[in-house]
């Protein structure tokens, strides 16, 4: 199987506006998920992670007007800027490809107040993309990958994909996704958000907060230009369905646990370290311990992020992977940030402290609405 | 380039009429999407009342998914998991997206609906087929801004060649406003399938795309 | 009762989509979920954005809920008992 490696990456959360700013933050054990009154995007104050959005049109203005770019727009294309000054990846070159993970784009383009500041394809997920594309000079149209919560890991099965069939030889991939009035009613009308930062896999978690936030992740096939430190490679990723429900998770964990038993029958690796979904609801995290357990993987060491940042949608996948790789490349695994004692049946392992250890992989998993999961492993060469 | 795999049938549901490996299955006036399809699932006694609540781009996917499929035994040829699901549009989720902002623009009657908002996502289609026909394997939506051959063709093929994958229900369902089109193959390897349409590639799903235009 | 009954299944068929289904169909005193209609979680919600929406009922603990929620014959004695004027 052909080699992926990671070439460089960035984040952009409510905890900074690199990884390692980000890290930095974690160890500290801060939260970026706040009580937020904003009568603009719900009737109540909620919890969520948001990105301040002065920070990001200063640092966006040292570069470019940010009045002519959305707030989604101006976090990705600061994402992909901080990872390319990483990278020695000719974007120009003709074997590069853009691909952006998302799930509702400039959603907030749809308020009638904002029907009329940009034009009038600009809600279009595919614009979003292109404008992206444009703007880094790369030759190729983009693709988006639009999967709910997992479009992130799913972004990056397909990029090793297209590298491993010879289509391309370099990938960017960017995960973004805002903090609108529109996602916080609807989550609220599924009366899945907590009344606190979330607690992941907690006996007293009551739903998930919401993050934006967004990721990039740039791949390539070419070993030279592979990471400046210690190279990761990217392994197997499979994607599947529960075939059960479109908003609930199947009970017996059966699409999640098909994706990991179809990693590890390809991998032949033992497992060092598992990055859960986490979002902190009820059914997911026991979902995802039975999903774990029937894989054989009750021993490993799991953890989730969500505590962090919140749930980021469509830049999760991707915000999630970088910390993985970094947990890899740093020997270090992070804390399940809001968790204290196990609230799910299956009596997994969860990371309640930052433990130094040294780690050969990661498995990332993720769900999603649509009955979608997926898995992808990351590891030293 | 050698091109290995077989489409072995196609869907296409297009303004007008219901086309099924070249043979018009159903005409009818695609003016109101609502009507038209409903249309269609009386006609070929579907009989799903989960249907109902599905959103359009839902509605259109499955559709063009159960005629597709029909008589077809797949569940009897493959695994559940073997089957991958590849769908792309232009649009997204928009059309279904702009009904449930209507349900929280107005304050005064502000409303969320649950039942729209779980719509709002477009692989929530391939969520739909896979609970209907029992399909656990790969699924992936993309969004292109034109219906993109090619890049279809090549990503199912990868994912034939890495045995991912031993069938493929894969294609273009787009729908914004009364504006609406599907066009889904069914693709097997060559050993699977007594009578294709054609071999899967990019030149002759682009004519089947063209055809109606 | 008997016309809130009936005005409830109506609504019921028309948020829920139960298109196939007309008011004669449901039997007020069976149970909504699992057994009788079947209806799932998503129906749930709508269920409550319905009480909120046309009867101004607000359901305040998912205990209460199950129990508003069981048959329509429930959901209509709840309406009747806080009626608003």
């Amino acid at each position: 199987m052909k080699d992926v490696f990671i070439s460089s990456d960035n984040i952009i959360t409510s905890l900074g506006f690199t990884t390692g700013e980000n890290a930095t933050n974690m160890f500290a054990g801060k939260t970026g998920i706040r009580l937020t009154e904003n009568e603009h995007m719900a009737p109540s104050p909620f919890y969520a992670s948001l990105v301040d959005s002065s920070l990001l049109r200063n640092k966006f203005s040292a570069f470019d007007d940010p009045d002519k770019f959305t707030h989604f727009e101006q976090m990705a294309i600061c994402s992909i800027k901080d990872a390319l000054s990483g990278s020695e990846i000719d974007f120009a070159d003709p074997g590069t490809l853009f691909i952006l993970s998302s799930t509702k784009g400039n959603i907030d383009l749809l308020e009638n107040e904002n029907k009329l500041r940009y034009g009038k394809e600009r809600i279009y997920l595919w614009n979003t993309a292109q404008l992206i594309q444009r703007y880094f000079k790369i030759r190729n149209e983009p693709v988006v990958v639009s999967n709910a919560c997992i479009s992130g890991v799913q972004a990056i099965i397909t990029g090793a994909r297209l590298i491993r069939a010879g289509l391309f030889e370099n990938i960017i991939i960017n995960g973004t996704d805002i903090i609108s009035e529109f996602v916080v009613s609807g989550f609220n009308s599924f009366q899945s958000l907590s009344t606190g930062p979330c607690r992941p896999f907690d006996k007293t978690r009551d739903g998930l907060s919401l993050g934006e936030g967004s990721g990039t992740i740039i791949l390539t096939g070419n070993h030279s230009l592979s990471s400046r430190s210690e190279q990761i490679m990217v392994g197997e990723g499979f994607s599947t369905n529960d075939a059960n429900h479109i908003s609930g998770p199947s009970r017996t964990g059966e699409g999640l646990f098909i994706a990991i038993n179809r990693l590890l029958k390809k991998m032949h690796v033992s497992i060092d370290h598992i990055s859960a979904h986490g979002t902190a609801t009820l059914y997911n995290d026991e979902m995802e311990s039975i999903a774990i357990t029937r894989a054989g993987l009750q021993s490993v060491p799991v953890n989730s992020f969500k505590g962090y940042w919140g749930h980021t949608l469509g830049a999760a996948g991707i915000i999630e992977s970088v910390m993985c790789i970094y947990s890899i490349r740093n020997s270090i695994l992070f804390n399940t940030l809001g968790y204290h004692t196990s609230g799910v049946t299956n009596p997994i392992i969860i990371v309640d402290s930052f433990i130094s250890r040294e780690i050969n992989n990661c498995l990332k998993i993720a769900s999603g609405f649509g009955g979608c999961n997926a898995a992808i492993l990351f590891h030293k060469k | 380039m050698k091109r290995s795999y077989i489409i072995s049938d196609y869907c296409s549901i297009r303004q007008n009429a219901v086309e099924v490996n070249n043979h018009i299955v159903y005409n009818g006036s695609g003016a109101d999407f609502g009507k038209f399809s409903n249309d269609i699932y009386k006609n070929f006694a579907v009989n799903y009342p989960k249907f109902h609540k599905m959103d359009n781009l839902s509605k259109l996917a499955f559709l063009s998914a159960e005629l597709l499929l029909r008589d077809k035994n797949i569940n009897q040829k493959y695994s559940g998991d073997d089957v991958g699901i590849i769908l792309m549009n232009a649009s997204s989720s928009l059309d279904t997206d702009r009904r449930y902002q209507n349900t929280i623009s107005d304050r005064a009657n502000y409303f969320p609906s649950p039942s729209v908002f779980v719509y709002t996502l477009p692989n929530v289609v391939i969520g739909e087929i896979s609970i209907k026909h029992k399909f656990y394997g790969e699924g992936n939506f993309f969004i292109t801004e034109k219906f993109n051959p090619s890049f279809l063709v090549s990503y199912v093929e990868q994912l034939f060649n890495t045995e991912t994958i031993q069938c493929c229900i894969a294609g273009w369902v787009e729908i914004d406003g009364n504006d609406f089109e599907s066009l889904v193959f069914l693709i097997e390897k060559p050993d699977k399938t007594d009578a294709g349409i054609a071999i899967f590639e990019p030149a002759t799903i682009q004519d089947l795309y063209d055809k109606k235009k | 009762m008997e016309k809130i009954i009936l005005k409830l299944k109506e609504e019921i068929i028309e948020v829920l989509n139960l298109s196939e289904m007309k008011p004669e169909d449901i039997d007020e005193k069976a149970p909504l979920f699992v057994d009788g209609l079947g209806l799932d979680s998503i129906d749930a919600l709508e269920l409550t954005v319905l009480l909120d929406k046309k009867y101004d009922l607000k359901i305040n603990t998912v205990e209460e809920g199950k129990k508003i929620l069981y048959s329509v014959k429930s959901m209509a004695e709840f309406i009747i008992a806080n009626k608003k004027h």
